[in-house]
């Protein structure tokens, strides 16, 4: 048995069983299958995470990230404070993460895609959008830059899913997806 | 001689005393016993304490509970994954190593007093590390990933742990050598000694990936060093902490052949199959620490393709095989005790009264479909970006290190208490349901973690109603059923939990004493050979290939692989569904 050393000291000389082999040929195959399931989804698939990265320092970020949203501000969340901030489509859109908040929020156009730029001023934060269900860690120091396409419209919110600290569980963040052509038109239904 | 004791294998002045064990006919030395106790025990104390701490996570968890303060909740999560994912698992397979080399090869222990030092020092770092974390300035989680800061202890008690099993790998590989150079066993290592090795080779790259990034983290937090690169932290510590988890599997595999030969007589198919299964998770299990990686900016798309899937899924080649050999050697073994009829006979008729051998298949079952499907589908490099650190997470390593490793553990314990500390199991029929209470508890955790996971709610996480937000949010309602639930079976796994400890530390106190009269009785039911029918000849000794039929075992490995590849298109399906990104 297993606890004693095998019977036949020549056990690597032991021909394999007919129905084991075809299960581990099944299993390989199956394996260089799965390998080359995400090749080919970087090839044809339309969800690749981009490897578009940059050193920044934190400061830098926020300097940039704060022009960016005084320039397309086009009116406050509610009564929250927080700005919304609706870039042109095809072009940038920056969102801070700092403990505990995601900042500003975001009105983007259905069908359009944007250049998201993503980066901490402080610890590691979990960029986890719902309830699409996209998640992206976000790190400080690096800027990370994926362009993304919103296929759907309505209020989409933004959780912290990379524990933070003791104020983790409140912090939220919110994209707005309007339809086609409505950009920069008066918010719809404020607050939330 | 059973259970005299007497002086054999006089080596350079050192006097090594044996005894001979009256079920296996191996003889024992003492000094690695002893060892081996102090380990078990130390293990089932961490275990207590863990298992208590995370049975406050799921009733936290638990909206209509919601037991804990938010600052609690995160101290006692960050404390609950320590002592259970390291000090709980590592301890126990510290023992497991030790029992593998002297007691299996039939030898004595190298250096007993150092290996009493490197024990100590895990009990000194394992209880620094819990001090720091109560003092509540170390609520950075398992992971602390920096640049969140613990206080320095945090990792000095990490530290020292970490070396402490380094020594008792070191033993390990000594007592190998020993038992080589005293040829105490006939050829070749048996299989679980084997499976051992593997786990202890893969220990010491773990054990080195952590030395490499949690001294500086050290240093870091005494002011030594001004910065630690986060993300260059987080690929060098899951170095550890994801292969941390292949000693585990190495470990609970060779727990699961172990069992199965004890109790069954239970053979390798082929000693060359699962042999080389073993050696493709020491060639590629080391890699992964890629699965906590794939959502990060600046590493490359190949980088992460090739490391995810180990190679080319090549150690998880390694597990869809001894998925296989290991029913597949249960099966014959019963077939050759007689139990021929039909396709399942030997299934049924398997000793599902003795927790040993109901703890070691459900961990077999639970390990393969639970952790080991969800494993693959979030370590799929795009798939990731749906799952990554949602509670689909912790749902996926519940499957396999709870319902897995500690499952295989506990049933290895109910064999440890006659054959190691001579005790008789008291409360039999606790006993017999303890396995089945932890395991279906432990199973409704992670599928129900997996769940909430999948509707995207995050793990680590207090209040997932998020009533103090600015910006409110709420996960679909039935995240809030996943989550209840998830309560409920934490309850159960709880209890069986207890069970397991209060029945153990009985028995080591207050167990009738085994001996050679009622040692065989002691390690509980198991089946009796039934009269030789024609066709149970038809089960040849392992290896002999085209004389063994094992149809159960093709019908069940079949079901397996049908559910998986169902499972994996239909996650790529959803992927599809998701915003296009580039």
């Amino acid at each position: 048995m297993a606890l004693q050393s095998p019977e036949n000291r020549l056990w690597w000389r032991e021909p394999i069983a007919r129905g084991e082999l075809m299960w581990i040929i099944i299993a390989f195959l199956w394996g260089l299958f799965m390998f080359f399931m995400m090749i080919y989804w970087h090839l044809e698939g339309k969800q690749n995470l981009s490897p578009e990265s940059y050193r920044v320092d934190p400061e830098n970020y926020l300097a940039r990230a704060e022009a960016w949203a005084e320039k397309y501000k086009i009116g406050e969340e509610g009564d929250t404070g927080y700005p919304v901030v609706a870039p042109p489509p095809g072009g940038d859109a920056y969102i801070v993460a700092r403990t505990f908040e995601w900042w500003p929020v975001l009105q983007l156009e259905r069908g359009q895609s944007y250049r998201l730029h993503l980066s901490s001023l402080d610890v590691q934060h979990g960029f986890s959008l719902q309830p699409v269900n996209m998640n992206i860690q976000v790190h400080p120091g690096l800027e990370h830059i994926i362009t993304i396409t919103p296929i759907e419209s309505g209020v989409f919110s933004i959780v912290c899913n990379e524990y933070c600290g003791l104020g983790h569980h409140v912090m939220t963040g919110r994209i707005r997806v309007v339809e086609p052509g409505q950009g920069g038109a008066a918010l719809p239904g404020q607050g939330g | 001689m059973a259970t005299a004791t007497g002086e054999v294998g006089v080596i350079a002045g050192i006097a090594a005393r044996f005894r001979s064990c009256p079920v296996t006919g191996l003889k024992v030395d003492l000094a690695a016993e002893r060892l081996i106790k102090a380990n078990a025990v130390a293990a089932v104390v961490f275990l207590a304490i863990g298992g208590i701490l995370g049975l406050l996570v799921a009733l936290t968890r638990w909206p209509a509970v919601h037991l804990l303060d938010a600052d609690s909740f995160y101290l006692v999560l960050t404390a609950h994954g320590l002592n259970v994912l390291l000090f709980w698992i590592i301890f126990f397979e510290i023992a497991v190593l030790y029992f593998a080399s002297a007691v299996l090869l039939n030898c004595r222990l190298a250096t007993p007093q150092l290996a009493w030092l490197g024990f100590v020092l895990m009990v000194v770092g394992a209880l620094l590390t819990n001090w720091a974390v109560l003092q509540g300035d170390s609520t950075v989680m398992f992971t602390s990933y920096v640049p969140l800061k613990a206080s320095p202890n945090f990792y000095l008690g990490l530290i020292l742990f970490a070396v402490g099993a380094l020594i008792g790998c070191a033993v390990f590989f000594g007592t190998l050598v020993i038992a080589r150079e005293e040829r105490t066993y006939e050829g070749s290592v048996p299989l679980v000694t084997f499976g051992a090795i593997t786990a202890a080779i893969i220990a010491v790259f773990t054990i080195a990936s952590g030395a490499i990034i949690l001294i500086p983290t050290w240093l870091w937090s005494l002011g030594y060093i001004a910065h630690i690169d986060s993300l260059m932290y987080k690929l060098v510590w899951w170095g550890m902490g994801h292969s941390s988890q292949q000693i585990n599997v190495s470990a609970h595999v060779a727990v699961w052949y172990a069992i199965a030969g004890l109790l069954l007589g239970a053979k390798p198919l082929s000693e060359k199959v699962s042999r080389t299964a073993f050696f493709l998770y020491i060639l590629f299990l080391q890699l992964a620490c890629a699965h906590h990686l794939l959502v990060e900016p600046s590493l490359s798309a190949e980088w992460k393709v090739f490391n995810t899937s180990y190679a080319l899924y090549l150690a998880v080649l390694g597990s869809l095989i001894h998925g296989m050999t290991v029913p597949g050697s249960i099966e014959a073994a019963q077939r050759r005790n007689g139990y021929t009829r039909g396709i399942f006979e030997w299934l049924r008729k398997a000793p599902w009264a003795n927790p040993a051998f109901s703890a070691m298949f459900m961990s077999l079952v639970f390990f393969g479909v639970i952790g080991g499907i969800s494993g693959v589908v979030l370590g799929t490099e795009q798939l990731n970006i749906m799952m990554h650190n949602t509670l689909y997470v912790p749902g996926h390593f519940h499957g396999t290190v709870v319902t897995g490793t500690t499952l295989a553990f506990m049933g290895l314990t109910y064999l440890v208490l006659p054959l190691i500390f001579r005790r008789r199991v008291v409360w039999p029929t606790l006993a017999k349901w303890q396995p089945y209470l932890f395991g279906i508890g432990a199973a409704g955790i992670s599928l129900f973690m997996l769940g909430a996971g999948t509707l995207g709610v995050s793990r680590r996480h207090w209040d997932i109603t998020f009533s103090d937000a600015l910006l409110t949010f709420d996960y679909a309602p039935a995240a809030h059923l996943m989550l209840g639930l998830n309560g409920i079976f934490a309850i159960l796994a709880a209890v069986g939990g207890a069970l397991y400890v209060i029945i153990t530390v009985a028995t080591v106190l207050f167990g009738e004493k085994v001996d050679e009269k009622n040692a065989l009785a002691a390690i509980g039911p198991i089946p009796t050979r039934v009269a030789e029918t024609g066709s149970s000849k038809n089960v040849a000794e392992h290896g002999s290939e085209g004389l063994f039929h094992l149809p159960g075992t093709y019908v069940l490995i079949t079901v397996f692989f049908a559910a998986f590849v169902l499972y994996y298109f239909v996650n790529w399906k959803y992927l599809s569904e998701l915003w296009p990104m580039s």
